[in-house]
């Protein structure tokens, strides 16, 4: 355990989760005996230390000093209006618009409610009717991952999406979490999505700390279950999140022919960033990519963290990350890949390339793959790298300004991350919010 | 236009550029020929502003203006434009985006208005037929992947986009076959003005048979140790340079 002295908020969970808790009658309440024994798991370890290897490079310590409210403020966020949501929404996006308050679900402010083939509940809502019993929690390894555990013992709210079997959704759902609070916060939202089979769908989640005042801390779980031949393009935008530290822990599963695509893109603002994104192939031919770009300033730190596990064979898998970091930013990306004896025909690749822009800028890029099956074809690299002075000097000396002529370069290296993603407007948007980023770097020379 | 005073220039300690002297008129074509390690493509970096030379001595005026004070991309907006000998490869920056940004940046120090995407595609097209050059590149990155001799000519296609008052030609000639010669020679040529003024540094006298120079300069040791017509490039091709490397070191023992 690590030294949970430094920490005020643990002792105070552990008051929480007695207050909260309502022990139920009968004794063999699933979900009860669910989330008292991740509970159990959170109190013997604590929060994550630099003792453990998928921490080494994050420490947490000191982004917990702070006293942080546990408890979500008062539930009218009347300050909230349509119109501050629309500032929020992407331009010339088509989407069906979810809005998320501190992790819960606002109706009114959201523009979609479920339709024929997507329905939409809180996740609380949901637990009392024991929908999601089959997937709660299925594939998180709690003895591993206390921040999840943790969360499964206390989360607040969130998120239950079901895509209904052969439901071929046109339009993405645009998830647009707000984060709003007088007094820091620590906040554990929870979501579970599901596509049912052949179903096909796009979600699109972005978020903003609209009252950056107070710290605002993230510990959420998300789940995604893509059955058979389904198909589920997955965009987390991590921008406009000041004061804001987050812990985002994706936990994927996917069945036989089904598709997974994840792109995070991460933009500065937020004082740490770390992402947990497994996924689990736990039957055979399906595919999955993951896109991430990271783009890190100040003394920001962005940690991905990332697990695919080929359980069956004939899965592939491509992972693609890229990072720029400017100022005292650090960047950790960790990519597994574990491909089981059973995985015979697996391809699974995996690539990390960084440009650091400044001398204090620190990238740790660590990939590890372990492989117990003969027959497959697997590949890993990382790259960490300065700008290219010839090709700076090739741009200014075609009279290109230095900082127009770094914005090209930084663009094109993003380009083959940015290039992926599928929605026009979504990608024009990250387009826009990467170049007012370097602007902003380059105003001062 | 164009006038070189007593240049001395190194990297990082290393003497290359040892007292240039050179007067470029509007309306001239100079010829720089020389051995390998000369320090041509040195001079031709000193006047672009490359960051890893260092000036120690000498004044360089581009129309009276200092040239070595001002930094690369004020150089190429004051009308200086220099086709590399060794073209870099940019992925993820498309030709037509870099060459956008390029002419937009040179008209605005110039204080002139954007070109609109129509102008601005008229004036690729006219262009592009001017130097022979393929509309197929103009939408792929930078460069890359581009063979040697597309590389070259689109340095030129480059030189013909941004009209400069001078251009330095390193070694374009190397490594383009006779058609591809030809073809970067009359590009040259119909951009010939009495207003600009072209320095082509080259090995061989051939590329000199189809653009004709006014002055030929022979670069040797960091100096330019003779000067003549365009005679002087052919008596250099039946003679090598061995003879005058001789007679520069005569020179420098009296
Ligand atoms: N970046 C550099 N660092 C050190 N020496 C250099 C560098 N560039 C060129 N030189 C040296 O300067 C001299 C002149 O080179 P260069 O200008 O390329 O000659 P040329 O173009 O006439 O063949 C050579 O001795 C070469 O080794
Ligand atoms: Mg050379």
């Amino acid at each position: 355990m690590a030294t949970q002295v430094a920490i005020p908020l643990y002792d105070q969970l552990s008051k929480d989760f007695q207050q909260r808790t309502v022990v139920p009658e009968n004794e063999d309440d699933t979900l009860y005996n669910w989330r008292r024994r991740a509970f159990d798991k959170f109190r013997q370890q604590g929060f994550p230390s630099i003792r453990q290897e998928d921490w080494k490079y994050t420490n947490l310590v000191p982004y917990l000093k702070e006293e942080l409210q546990t408890d979500l403020p008062s539930h009218d966020y009347n300050e909230i209006t349509p119109e501050t949501v629309q500032k929020f929404y992407i331009n010339k996006l088509e989407a069906n618009v979810l809005v998320l308050v501190n992790g819960e679900l606002n109706t009114s402010l959201s523009s979609f409610h479920g339709d024929g083939d997507v329905s939409i509940q809180s996740i609380n809502s949901a637990a009392d009717h024991e929908l999601y019993r089959p997937y709660m929690g299925k594939e998180i390894d709690l003895r591993h991952d206390t921040l999840a555990a943790l969360n499964s013992a206390l989360f607040n709210d969130g998120l239950f999406i079901e895509v209904r079997a052969n439901a071929v959704v046109e339009k993405p759902l645009h998830i647009i979490n707000l984060y709003t609070s007088p007094k820091n916060i620590f906040l554990q939202p929870r979501h579970l999505i599901v596509a049912h089979k052949s179903a096909a769908v796009s979600i699109i989640e972005t978020s903003a700390n609209i009252n950056n005042d107070a710290i605002v801390w993230i510990n959420s779980v998300t789940e995604v279950y893509a059955e058979q031949n389904a198909q589920v393009n997955h965009y987390v935008l991590q921008s406009g999140l000041v004061n804001t530290r987050e812990v985002n822990h994706t936990e994927v599963t996917q069945h036989t022919h089904s598709l997974y695509n994840n792109y995070t893109v991460t933009l500065p603002g937020a004082d740490l960033v770390r992402n947990n994104l497994n996924v689990n192939l736990v039957e055979s031919a399906t595919e999955t990519h993951l896109y991430g770009l990271y783009l890190g300033a100040d003394h920001q730190l962005i940690d991905n963290h990332t697990t695919v596990d080929h359980r069956k064979p004939n899965c592939f898998s491509n992972e693609l990350y890229k990072g720029v970091l400017a100022g005292n930013a650090k960047a950790v990306f960790n990519g597994k890949i574990f491909v089981h004896r059973e995985a015979q025909k697996t391809n699974a690749f995996q690539q990390n390339n960084n440009l650091l822009l400044s001398d204090k800028a620190v990238i740790d890029s660590k990939p590890q793959l372990e492989i117990f099956a003969d027959d497959v074809k697997c590949s890993h690299g990382s790259t960490a790298g300065q700008f290219n002075n010839e090709a700076l000097f090739y741009l200014r000396s075609r009279g290109i300004s230095e900082s127009s002529a770094r914005s090209l370069l930084v663009s094109a290296f993003a380009f083959d991350v940015i290039n992926k993603i599928k929605v026009g407007a979504l990608r024009s948007h990250i387009e826009k919010l990467i170049n007012q980023n370097l602007q902003k770097w380059y105003a001062s020379k | 236009m164009l006038s070189i005073k007593n240049l001395h220039a190194g990297v990082e300690g290393k003497k290359i550029l040892k007292g240039i002297n050179l007067q470029v008129n509007a309306g001239e074509v100079h010829a720089i020929m020389g051995p390998n390690g000369s320090g041509k493509s040195s001079l031709a970096s000193v006047l672009a502003g490359r960051e890893s030379y260092e000036v120690t001595e000498g004044d360089v005026t581009l129309d009276e203006k200092e040239l070595l004070e001002m930094s690369p991309e004020d150089r190429a907006r004051e009308g200086l434009f220099l086709a590399f000998q060794y073209p870099v490869e940019i992925p993820g920056v498309s030709n037509i985006n870099f060459l956008k940004t390029a002419l937009n940046e040179i008209r605005s120090y110039r204080s002139l208005a954007p070109l609109d995407a129509k102008s601005f595609l008229a004036l690729t097209k006219e262009k592009q037929k001017l130097v022979e050059f393929d509309a197929k590149f103009t939408n792929r990155s930078l460069n890359e992947g581009f063979s040697g001799g597309e590389k070259k000519r689109n340095e030129i296609f480059q030189l013909a986009m941004l009209e400069p008052k001078l251009s330095i030609l390193d070694e374009t000639d190397s490594g383009l076959d006779i058609d591809a010669l030809r073809i970067v020679s009359n590009g040259v040529n119909r951009l010939r003005t009495d207003k600009n003024a072209f320095i082509i540094i080259t090995h061989y006298q051939r590329l000199l048979e189809y653009i004709v120079p006014d002055f030929v300069h022979v670069l040797y040791d960091g100096r330019i140790v003779k000067s003549g017509t365009k005679a002087l490039a052919l008596e250099l091709e039946e003679k090598g340079y061995d003879w005058l490397k001789e007679e520069a070191q005569l020179q420098e023992q009296v």
